[in-house]
């Protein structure tokens, strides 16, 4: 069990804007790594994010970043980034003064400031253009250079609204592997997005929201084990998908099992993923068929958006 | 003061002079101060002896209650002060500063003294400068007037009703940008009541700026025609309570700012 001085942890947290819910009862415990928030557009990610850095606070409830709250801004924003989604900045600076400046509101010197400031710069490949004024970046652009500022003071919980907003498809994988690596230094990166494959291949959780409510949360593959109501799809790469897909309609549990255009593997849906394992592991011990592979088809964040959220923005 | 809050204050107020005196949209700040410097510029360049001193120290007098006070400081200080929180909720750019490791408080501070720094600075310049032309073009006479008369006295008072109407409505702007949404209606009724500050009863006249600052001024403006009717007579407070009085009201209001700044949300879609 982990100390909730490692967490971020949010006891009972509803925030309503006059009338307007944006997040109700939400009770999370998030530890470090790479976590995504998933949801339709007003599902309550940014309510969630901004209360996460202070920026609103809950109406009811409490919420803590590693043991701090953001009523303590001098120790908490020391810990804390945030790369919002409001694409703006203070009127006529350079993308290398953005980010001084703030470091300098961290209360770094002159020579740790410029220090921070390039090695940020650099982490976001922006070198060439830090020195021009903001106001003529790409939105692309902009983009990293609020990434750069948000990662610039070494916080330990990063949190990331739309990064990968804006972002030619070079950019969002350098993007992606940043991300990536941050999650492995330990750090807790918590990142909203609606490109939900890009967000699958890096998330250690998922966080599924809708409606301003949690409505799962987890590693992917238990979320999706938890959606009993939908057959797990199952993809086998086998010698004779024919034979293999006789054998499984004896059994109650498959619903569907049907063979691929290639006629080299059988798309299997069931409502037992373990008896059809278990299934599977003796057909292939009875030597009738040579296995070459089985993956789980749907069991990622997209998947399970539509099973829980519905169609709306899963393939965004 | 804690080593990191000086740095941090040092360099809110470093951020915020550079966006008082290079913003192009504060542009009309300048213009405002500078537009009865121009005008007595062209009075000193044109009145080729025409005109005597005193009259002219009169004239100065007029332009500096009637328009340096009552207008061109009072709209300056509500766009430099206004502008600090709600110009920023405006352009989305608020949630920077509240991202960082400042106190709220301090950032109010920090915002606040750079405010009063470009306000003095631009006021107190164009003061200084309109002083300078409406005695200068006397020669000797307006030399020794400034020199070796009440000249540099009356040049203090002003200076010094300028530095704290700059401090009186800047804390009063700066409350009214963390208060109201569209500040320029509470500063029209403000405007309104500062304007009818000399008909209104004593004990009222106390909830005003200008009652603080008027008795500071080196040379009385009689009030003339209608309004002069119903003009009410008011003790002047004397200045070692004045300037006290409008210092610790400028306290008050910068402490109610901050309690304001502590609850404040970054909810820029509503505002």
């Amino acid at each position: 069990m982990m100390n909730t001085d490692q967490l971020i942890v949010f006891e009972n947290v509803s925030k309503f804007y006059g009338d307007v819910l944006g997040v109700n009862r939400v009770n999370l415990a998030i530890g470090p790594g790479v976590t995504s928030l998933v949801g339709p557009n007003g599902s309550g990610k940014t309510t969630l994010m901004n209360l996460m850095t202070g920026l609103i606070f809950p109406t009811k409830g409490r919420m803590r970043v590693l043991g701090l709250s953001p009523q303590d801004p001098e120790r908490f924003f020391r810990l804390v980034g945030y790369c919002t989604q409001f694409d703006s900045f203070p009127r006529g600076v350079t993308g290398r003064e953005f980010i001084y400046d703030s470091l300098r509101l961290f209360g770094l010197n002159h020579d740790d400031a410029v220090r921070r400031t390039q090695e940020s710069i650099d982490r976001v490949s922006m070198n060439e253009a830090a020195d021009r004024k903001i106001a003529g970046y790409s939105k692309g652009m902009r983009q990293r250079m609020r990434l750069a500022q948000s990662i610039s003071h070494h916080p330990r919980v990063l949190v990331l609204d739309e990064p990968l907003n804006g972002l030619d498809p070079m950019a969002r994988a350098e993007s992606m592997a940043l991300f990536s690596s941050l999650g492995k230094e330990g750090m807790h990166l918590i990142i909203s997005s609606h490109i939900l494959h890009e967000v699958d291949r890096i998330s250690d959780q998922v966080l599924l929201l809708n409606s301003g409510y949690v409505v799962a949360e987890g590693q992917i593959h238990g979320v999706r084990d938890e959606v009993k109501d939908q057959p797990m799809q199952i993809m086998v790469r086998c010698s004779n998908p024919n034979l293999l897909a006789a054998k499984l309609f004896a059994h109650d549990h498959i619903v569907e099992a049907k063979v691929t255009p290639d006629k080299k593997g059988l798309f299997v849906r069931t409502r037992d993923a373990g008896s059809f394992y278990t299934l599977l592991h003796e057909i292939v011990l009875e030597g009738s068929l040579e296995l070459e592979a089985v993956a789980p088809a749907d069991d990622d964040v997209n998947s399970v958006y539509q099973y829980l959220i519905g169609t709306e923005g899963a393939n965004v | 003061m804690n080593p990191v809050w000086r740095s941090q204050l040092l360099t809110i107020v470093r951020l915020e002079l550079k966006r008082n005196f290079l913003r192009v949209r504060g542009l009309w700040v300048y213009l405002l101060a500078f537009a009865p410097t121009v005008i007595i510029a062209l009075h000193a360049i044109t009145s080729h002896g025409r005109c005597n001193l005193e009259e002219d120290t009169n004239i100065f007098a007029g332009i500096f209650q009637l328009f340096t006070l009552r207008l061109a400081i009072f709209f300056g200080c509500m766009g430099i002060f206004t502008r600090m929180f709600r110009g920023e909720m405006m352009e989305k750019s608020l949630h920077y500063y509240f991202l960082t490791p400042v106190r709220r408080e301090l950032l109010v501070l920090g915002k606040y003294i750079a405010g009063v720094i470009a306000a003095i600075c631009i006021f107190g310049s164009s003061v200084l400068i309109g002083f300078a032309f409406i005695n200068g073009h006397f020669g000797s006479e307006g030399t020794n007037f400034v020199f070796h008369g009440p000249g540099l006295g009356q040049l203090g008072s002003y200076l010094l009703v300028t530095v704290l109407a700059c401090i009186g409505y800047g804390a009063l702007f700066l409350l009214m940008g963390l208060m109201f949404r569209n500040p320029i209606i509470p500063a029209v009724v403000i405007l309104l009541w500062e304007s009818v500050d000399n008909v209104l009863p004593a004990l009222l006249k106390k909830f005003s700026v200008i009652f603080y600052l008027l008795p500071l001024c080196p040379v009385e403006v009689p009030v003339q025609g209608i309004s002069g009717l119903f003009t009410v007579i008011a003790e002047p407070l004397p200045s070692y309570l004045s300037i006290p009085g409008l210092l610790c009201v400028s306290v008050l209001l910068l402490v109610w700012a901050s309690r304001k700044i502590r609850v404040l949300e970054i909810n820029y879609g509503t505002d």
